[in-house]
């Protein structure tokens, strides 16, 4: 045990005023006209940020290594209560709403499994990368870390929860880029995701397989590779009109509302439309504090969960945005910069890792509230309302406290 | 590369909300406004009408309307249903109600455009569950004189939907009032005043949260009242004569202005019973009444105008200095002439011997008109009866006014009964006011104003108007003079309608007799004629009165000359008319 290490106060401090300024919004999320449940949330969601806190601090006086040994079992665990999810779970109360991503018993939620998965994966990864002396080179050389993300993906998927699928696929990709996969390896390995998308237009399938043809002649990945991935893109591009016809409607229209929201203005596109009129609303200077009409008279939905941000929006206007964006911009900054001064790969990978997570959640929920994003019902880090949510975010925080203490030079040296 | 990475996304998201909340924020301000605010129209006070005096012919009362905001049309079902338990709705007034938001969802929609104090007081006892529920205070239009003016004021009710799609109509929404006959029709957008609005804050699910700041509302603004030459005294003393027994119309006019000072038609309505929706079963037995009170009889009736059309064959012969006053026909009367193969008789049996033309007006000779009619020719008079405009509307500012009915020419017998299909015989069917010949009461009132004044024939006018005159008679003062003193002739001891003398006053007339073909106990029910005017000398008034089955025109005269001595303010000699009546 190391106990005498630094405590990274930036870290801390952007972490506690982002979760400050979550609880408050949360607060104000429920301030409405005609009060509901939420109205009382803010005590429960400040009740978690302690807990977590406390974690945090637990986890800050453990050790790296504690916490790679712990990685084992941690993802066994994950995997076993993400099965036991989709046996035995029940929907949330977010946009997520139709699927099965929450642990009950007797009727009293638990939490949601996805949010420890995404902790436990990124460990995971973090470990099977580290593993290697360098880089993965080849698509074959890939097929661990594949495993360690697809398994619990997959399970997530038949939940099936979009939102936390697309953030392990964020973390995936992030953490290969961190490891040193170079990049046109990383776009040819994202090539049938990206030829499942255009193949709704067959001119632009089509163009896109001929950038395709060009990368792998100029990459020259092994000829089984190449092929494959061939035949993959020719797969999904055909595939993906039969696999669009499995999707639910309720997810259908979420995909269509993202294209167009004013298709369906009273149903799926009545949120993105209310979350932007809130938002815009604002203006450059907001309603004020728990003041936003849009709000108040309850036409922003799930506005304490996955809309919290259009909260933001229209009380604290662009300038609230701004400093809650500033605030993700200089979490994130620090915690490359914590990766980048790990005292292994593993550190690095891990605090790299849980970067990517937490980025591709502020980019799908924040962008989600303009429309910029499709509505996955993805919470938005330290802010949406979530006890598990709260608790994993803050065992994030944690982790990265160790790795940041053990790490190359005290953190007192990291504040200049 | 990885901070930049970062950097670079997170100022973009960044940038797109200031797009939104700094240069596109009046878009959106206005968006989450309309979102909020329910606009609840409040209706303005239409126009009062009032008559010539300052009396009143219609006001506004207050009355109440209720309304939801429903946020679907299901929910507005659900709603319906629930409100239906503490008070009677019919299945109509249900879908009327959801036919109404389907129009228009953003507006309040009416359950109840004209609610009794009882259902508000049960209502607002019951507000608590309704949270949606509009009670308005509303302007409700009231006709104090209710059913005697009905045949000019008309009525006000909802707008239809077919209505909101003409552009007539461009900008009405539905739920609005609008006037549906009469006067209220025809100065709709005088009568209209401008709609104000109360903006109240609602929430996600349409319940009324506030009101929103006083800055927000907008009065109404009542439309200028509008002023009418009616009699209201003379309109209510002719409703009183036609009574229940009498049905037909009269048409009372100033000759020197057009004004109308009284429009009947009898039997009339209860106007005030329109008001808020007419009851389907009011409505059921207006509509089946063989009787016709919802036919305009003044302005849309068409009837044969009998012997008062003398005078426009009279008029015709003298323009074309066919005939004078004092000329004689070559045959005098005998009860009857022979024309072809064909025997016309005189109305009296006895014959009215050799006389001139003043006498034939007098007497109403149909021998000497006959001639007369033969001497103009066809093509001649029939011209005559165009220029005098006795195939037109009279303009008159009523709505769904009917044109008189009268052949445009020769050719209109050759295009009904093909060329032979018809003799010359016509013309003198034609001559005495028969044959294809069908005039409105309003019409003839126009007529015998240009032969009351200096023929010029004025457009009557129910509102206050400058007066519109076009000179139709082409006549020299002293044949206008011998015309009216003829028909002075036919009100005095001798004329057919000696009974509607006058006291102290003289006046001047033609009564008609119009076949009808009906036969009751084996008597024609004809249709009883009589226009005139009175004083001869200085007229004050054209009145023009037709009875429905009324028999002999004599009885029509009675009821024209009460009334020309309610207006004179003297007293009839004959008193005939009460026993009649």
């Amino acid at each position: 045990m190391l106990r005498n290490t630094v405590v990274d106060w930036p870290l801390a401090i952007i972490a506690l005023a982002l979760s400050a300024f979550g609880v408050a919004m949360v607060y104000s999320a429920g301030q409405t006209d005609i009060p509901t449940f939420v109205a009382g949330l803010y005590k429960s969601q400040a009740i978690w940020l302690l807990i977590g806190i406390g974690c945090a601090w637990a986890i800050g006086n453990s050790s790296v290594r504690m916490i790679e040994w712990a990685t084992w079992p941690a993802y066994i665990l994950s995997i076993g209560l993400l099965a036991l999810t989709l046996v035995i779970g029940s929907g949330g109360g977010s946009m997520a709403a139709h699927e099965k991503s929450w642990i009950a018993i007797g009727g009293h939620r638990l939490g949601q499994p996805s949010e420890l998965a995404k902790i436990t994966v990124t460990l995971m990864l973090a470990k099977v990368l580290a593993e290697r002396r360098e880089g993965p080179k080849s698509l074959l050389d890939l097929w661990k870390p594949a495993i360690v993300v697809g398994i619990p993906w997959v399970l997530i998927m038949l939940q099936p929860d979009l939102g936390s699928g697309l953030a392990f696929i964020g973390i995936f990709f992030g953490m290969l880029f961190w490891s040193g996969v170079p990049w046109p390896l990383l776009l040819l390995l994202a090539s049938p995701v990206v030829s499942l998308v255009l193949s709704f237009s067959t001119g632009l399938w089509g163009a896109w397989f001929l950038i395709l043809i060009a990368l792998v002649l100029w990459y020259k990945p092994y000829l089984i590779e190449g092929i494959v991935l061939m035949v993959l893109n020719v797969a999904t591009g055909v595939v993906a009109p039969l696999l669009w016809e499995k999707l639910k409607p309720y997810q259908q229209n979420r995909l269509k509302v993202f294209l167009d929201p004013s298709a369906d203005p009273r149903a799926s596109g009545y949120h993105v439309i209310q979350s932007k009129i809130a938002i815009g609303s604002g203006g450059l200077w907001g309603n004020g504090f728990t003041l936003g009409t849009q709000k108040r008279s309850g036409f922003l939905p799930e506005q304490h969960t996955d809309f919290i941000f259009s909260v933001v929006g229209e009380e604290l206007g662009f300038i609230g945005v701004a400093v809650a964006l500033a605030l993700f911009l200089a979490l994130f900054l620090r915690i490359t910069k914590i990766a980048a001064r790990a005292n292994d790969s593993f550190g690095g990978l891990a605090a790299f890792g849980l970067m990517s997570c937490w980025l591709i959640h502020v980019l799908i929920n924040v962008g989600m509230t303009l429309n910029l994003m499709p509505i996955t019902g993805i919470p938005l880090p330290f802010f949406s309302y979530g006890g598990s949510f709260m608790l994993a975010s803050w065992l994030g925080v944690g982790i990265l406290l160790r790795i940041s203490g053990e790490g190359r030079g005290h953190a007192g040296a990291l504040l200049s | 590369m990885a901070s930049l990475g970062v950097a670079v996304l997170l100022v973009a998201l960044a940038s797109a909300f200031f797009n939104a909340q700094v240069l596109e924020h009046d878009h959106y301000k206005l968006q989450s406004q309309e979102n909020r605010l329910r606009a609840i129209p409040l209706p303005a006070p239409r126009g009062i009408i009032y008559d010539r005096a300052g009396n009143i012919i219609a006001e506004n009362l207050p009355g109440y309307s209720v309304s939801l905001l429903p946020p679907s049309a299901d929910s507005l079902r659900a709603a319906l249903k629930q409100l239906g338990t503490v008070i009677t709705l019919t299945p109509d007034q249900i879908e009327q109600a959801v036919r109404r938001y389907r129009r228009d969802p953003n507006r309040p929609t009416v359950i109840i455009s004209d609610a009794s104090i009882d259902v508000i007081s049960v209502l607002e006892e019951h507000r608590i569950n309704f949270p949606r529920l509009i009670i308005q205070s509303i302007p409700k239009r009231f006709y104090p004189d209710g059913p005697a003016v009905a045949s000019f004021v008309g009525y006000t009710g909802e707008i239809t939907d077919a209505d909101l799609n003409t552009p007539q109509f461009d900008g009405y929404k539905p739920g609005q009032l609008i006037g549906k006959g009469g006067l209220e029709k025809e100065y709709e957008k005088e009568l209209r005043g401008t709609e104000g609005v109360r903006y109240d804050e609602v929430d996600a699910r349409g319940r009324l949260v506030r009101q929103a700041g006083e800055r927000m509302d907008l009065s109404p603004e009542p439309a200028q009242p509008l002023y009418t030459n009616i009699d209201l005294d003379l309109q209510r003393f002719t409703a009183s004569i036609f009574g229940d027994s009498l049905q037909g119309a009269l048409v009372a006019l100033d000759p020197q202005t057009g004004g109308v000072l009284a429009l009947y038609s009898a039997p009339s309505y209860d106007v005030n019973r329109f008001t808020g929706g007419i009851p389907a079963d009011y409505w059921k037995q207006l509509l089946t009444d063989d009787r016709r009170p919802l036919v305009n009889k003044a302005i849309q009736g068409r009837y044969p105008p009998g012997s008062t059309f003398k005078l426009a064959t009279a008029v015709t012969g003298l323009e074309g200095g066919i005939v004078s006053l004092d000329s004689h026909m070559p045959e005098p009367c005998t009860g009857g002439f022979q024309y072809g193969s064909r025997y016309f008789h005189c109305w009296k049996k006895e014959g009215h011997g050799d006389i001139d033309l003043s006498q034939a007006i007098e007497k109403s000779c149909d021998v000497y008109f006959y001639q007369l009619g033969l001497k103009i020719g066809l093509s001649r008079l029939i011209a005559g009866g165009v220029s005098l405009q006795l195939r037109d509307k009279t303009g008159i500012d009523l709505p769904e006014e009917k044109r008189a009915l009268w052949p445009y020419a020769v050719d209109y017998y050759n295009k009904t009964y093909g060329a032979r299909g018809w003799s010359n015989a016509v013309v003198l069917n034609l001559a005495i006011g028969q044959g294809e010949d069908a005039q409105t009461v309003v019409n003839m009132a126009k007529f015998y104003a240009a032969l009351a004044t200096d023929g010029r024939a004025p457009t009557p006018f129910v509102a206050r108007h400058a007066p519109v005159k076009e000179q139709v008679f082409k006549l020299t003062p002293e044949q206008m003079d011998g015309l009216r003193k003829a028909l002075a002739g036919v009100v005095q001891a001798g004329g057919t309608a000696a009974s509607a003398q006058i006291q102290g006053v003289v006046l001047a007339g033609k009564t008609g007799t119009a076949q009808t073909g009906k036969f009751v106990n084996g008597v024609e029910q004809n249709h009883a004629w009589f226009v005139g005017f009175a004083p001869a000398d200085h007229p004050k008034i054209v009145v023009a009165v037709m009875i429905e089955f009324g028999g002999h025109g004599g009885r029509a005269a009675h009821v024209a000359s009460s009334v020309i001595s309610h207006y004179l303010k003297v007293v009839p000699v004959s008193s005939q008319l009460q026993t009649e009546g």
